[in-house]
């Protein structure tokens, strides 16, 4: 295909949503005047500087941002290459980068008077976080979780009921996230007069892929400052794994019109490409599920596919769309990593540094495990540990006894 | 142009009697009981056929709808054996319209020109895609209107007066509207609240305003028809289809009689209706 480069890959999307061919809002009718409400709501809060202030004033005090740029001295000097810092999001509270999207939005919920909050979940990370909000500011809070991923990812769902969030187990379909996210949208066609829905990654239809993007921006833009202090310059590659995507979406964007720097997205890989994965820029196409047009694991007949991912947070057919469109301009290159590598990375990096991630960001690990020795001394890699593997111990405990 | 939709429904007009529209789903429970059931809804008072396509993710379903779908998708079903058991209920019957209701991504798949080449031969009337608002008109809405196709909207509770031009603007046919804030098969529609919604919608349309979701008895089925210029039916169609299979989900010698024997007490339901006056 054939793609003219644009001015500035930071300018999307256009009054419609659309990230070149990707994006839009195609919704049930009952939705598009919440959407709409929404675009508004969101415009008006962006260009309010108390509403601003009242944010950062939550990320330092309540998040505990800014997150540390961590140097990962013991996994350089094991690799032997490019000089690797971790962006240490799993130090946020809640314990994963959810939490910046999820205070966003919950802010934005209250300006608009909404009581009742509902959220998808897949590894429980966004569940974990929303239901932490709605605590904090007593909000009611319904999160929408696989079946499959209610029994994989119990600590988590413990955690939300101790929070006061009721969960609801999904039976429908796959019984994961796609199917959380399903039954989430069916809930708010259901209840449009008193619910927010508060979407964990950067899609959906218009304007959530944004609003999701810009909140989780403070990564990137932390970053960047934070890198000039250490190093005094620009890094030279960000490496993120990808579900939906925020995490790498947070990373990447205040970096993207920046071309010295590399730029690395990596999806899961499952058992293998050629068999059950979650990759959909590498196994996908372009297709529209939950009101965006994206790339998506589909069979010929347009009908959504499994996803495989031995992480729930990684476990959905779809990407956000914006990064379908910054794969098809060619600014990120999009990678993927096995459940294999991604298990090997979680022990590496427990062994080397002392830090146990989330099986997610594990699979961005296992790339830098490929990408970093191939690079210079001097070569600033920084990869977004997007969160801790509390969550996964007892299932990667299974697995390593050979037990699963 | 004048479809097969335009014809019934001034028909119904001049005899001062209300549609009586049914759902089914494609393919469910397999593609030849699927064809003998969509044959015998306008033997059995049907005035209109929405025929459902089958997708993964029907994100605006109840679950006897998912289940339908998923139904179908497991033995078989596609977008393009859709066409095909409409091809084979137009060679019986070329007056009974017929409208396919589902999701974009697999007619995005098929590709759109193509699909609406092939709708149009195999006698495919109009479309109800429930995740194309008007503000994604370009996709398959003016392309449809172009081939000869209706494009039928969902107006809801949530469609205001400033809204509901929008919405309007290129829909044909009919409109439907959807009684509650909800999915498939939730809650009953609320008689009054419809007449109020029906009346402020005929003061933006001269189009036929047909009204679904939650109309699951013959009873409801006139009370709406007594407010509104068709009752939609779909989700007590598909249970009554569903209670008729065997323990593996097979059709059995009581499936096309159980829709057909349902489909004509509401039918008779619609028919009783005192419609309002104009």
């Amino acid at each position: 295909m054939n793609i003219a480069k644009p001015n500035s890959y930071r300018s999307g999307p256009d009054e419609r949503g659309h990230f070149g061919i990707f994006g839009g809002r195609f919704v049930a009718e009952t939705l598009m005047p919440l959407i709409l409400d929404l675009e508004k709501a969101y415009t008006a809060a962006k260009a309010d500087p108390a509403f601003q202030a009242e944010m950062n004033g939550y990320l330092k005090n309540y998040v505990g941002r800014p997150s540390p740029l961590y140097f990962a001295e013991r996994l350089t000097e094991h690799l032997r290459g490019a000089k690797i810092y971790l962006k240490r999001e799993e130090l946020n509270h809640t314990g994963s980068h959810k939490v910046n999207n999820v205070l966003g939005q919950i802010m934005l919920a209250r300006r608009m008077g909404k009581k009742r909050i509902i959220a998808e979940t897949g590894a429980g990370q966004h569940g974990v976080a929303t239901a932490t909000l709605c605590a904090r500011f007593g909000l009611e809070c319904v999160v929408y979780m696989g079946a499959v991923d209610v029994e994989r990812q119990q600590p988590n769902v413990i955690r939300m009921e101790m929070l006061g969030a009721k969960v609801m187990p999904v039976q429908s379909g796959t019984r994961t996230l796609k199917d959380a996210m399903n039954e989430a949208l069916r809930d708010w066609v259901t209840n449009v007069h008193n619910t927010f829905y508060c979407i964990g990654t950067v899609a959906g239809p218009h304007p959530y892929p944004t609003l999701v993007r810009d909140f989780q921006s403070v990564i990137g833009n932390e970053t960047k400052a934070q890198m000039q202090e250490i190093e005094g310059r620009l890094p030279d590659s960000l490496v993120a794994c990808i579900g939906g995507g925020s995490n790498a979406m947070g990373l990447f964007h205040p970096f993207l019109d920046d071309p010295s720097v590399e730029i690395f997205g990596v999806e899961a890989a499952g058992h293998g490409l050629t068999q059950l994965h979650a990759a959909s820029i590498a196994g996908g196409r372009p297709g529209v599920l939950h009101g965006n047009r994206t790339y998506l694991l589909m069979d010929a007949d347009g009908q959504i596919q499994d996803a495989h991912s031995i992480s729930a947070g990684l476990d959905y057919p779809g990407i956000g769309p914006e990064h379908s469109w910054l794969h098809e301009v060619g600014r990120v290159n999009y990678l993927s990593a096995t459940d294999d590598e991604a298990l090997a990375a979680f022990q590496l990096l427990s062994k080397l540094e002392g830090i146990i991630p989330a099986l997610e960001p594990a699979h961005a690990i296992a790339k830098v495990m490929e990408l970093a020795p191939k690079r210079p001394r001097d070569h600033l890699m920084v990869v977004n540990l997007s969160g801790r593997g509390d969550k996964d111990v007892p299932q990667v405990g299974d697995i390593l006894r050979g037990k699963k | 142009m004048t479809t097969r939709i335009d014809t019934r429904f001034a028909e119904l007009k001049s005899q001062g009697r209300a549609a009586f529209v049914t759902y089914v789903m494609a393919g469910d429970p397999d593609p030849a009981t699927s064809l003998e059931i969509v044959k015998a809804l306008p033997k059995s008072g049907a005035d209109v056929i929405e025929l459902g396509i089958p997708f993964t993710d029907p994100m605006a379903d109840g679950p006897s709808i998912q289940a339908a779908g998923l139904r179908a998708l497991k033995v078989g079903m596609t977008l393009k054996k859709t066409l095909e058991l409409v091809r084979d209920f137009r060679k019986d019957d070329n007056v009974t319209p017929l409208v396919l209701m589902g999701y974009y991504n697999p007619i995005y798949i098929y590709g759109v020109d193509k699909f609406l080449a092939d709708a149009k031969t195999a006698g495919v009337d109009g479309l109800i895609i429930v995740d194309l608002p008007p503000e994604e008109d370009d996709e398959l809405c003016i392309p449809a209107l172009k081939a000869g196709l209706n494009f039928i909207r969902l107006a809801t509770p949530t469609t205001d007066d400033k809204r509901l031009p929008a919405v309007l603007a290129n829909t044909s046919g009919f409109v439907y509207y959807v009684s509650i804030a909800g999915i498939t098969g939730a809650a009953a529609a609320d008689a009054n609240a419809v007449g109020e919604a029906v009346a402020r919608i005929k003061r933006h349309t001269r189009l036929p305003i047909c009204v679904g979701f939650g109309i699951r008895t013959p009873e409801a089925a006139r009370a709406i028809a007594e407010k509104a210029d068709g009752s939609v039916v779909g989700t007590a169609l598909v249970d009554a289809l569903k209670n008729s299979l065997d323990a593996e989900g097979r059709a059995t010698a009581k499936t096309v009689n159980a829709v057909a024997e349902l489909t004509a007490a509401l039918a008779q339901g619609v028919k009783g209706a005192q419609q309002a006056a104009e």
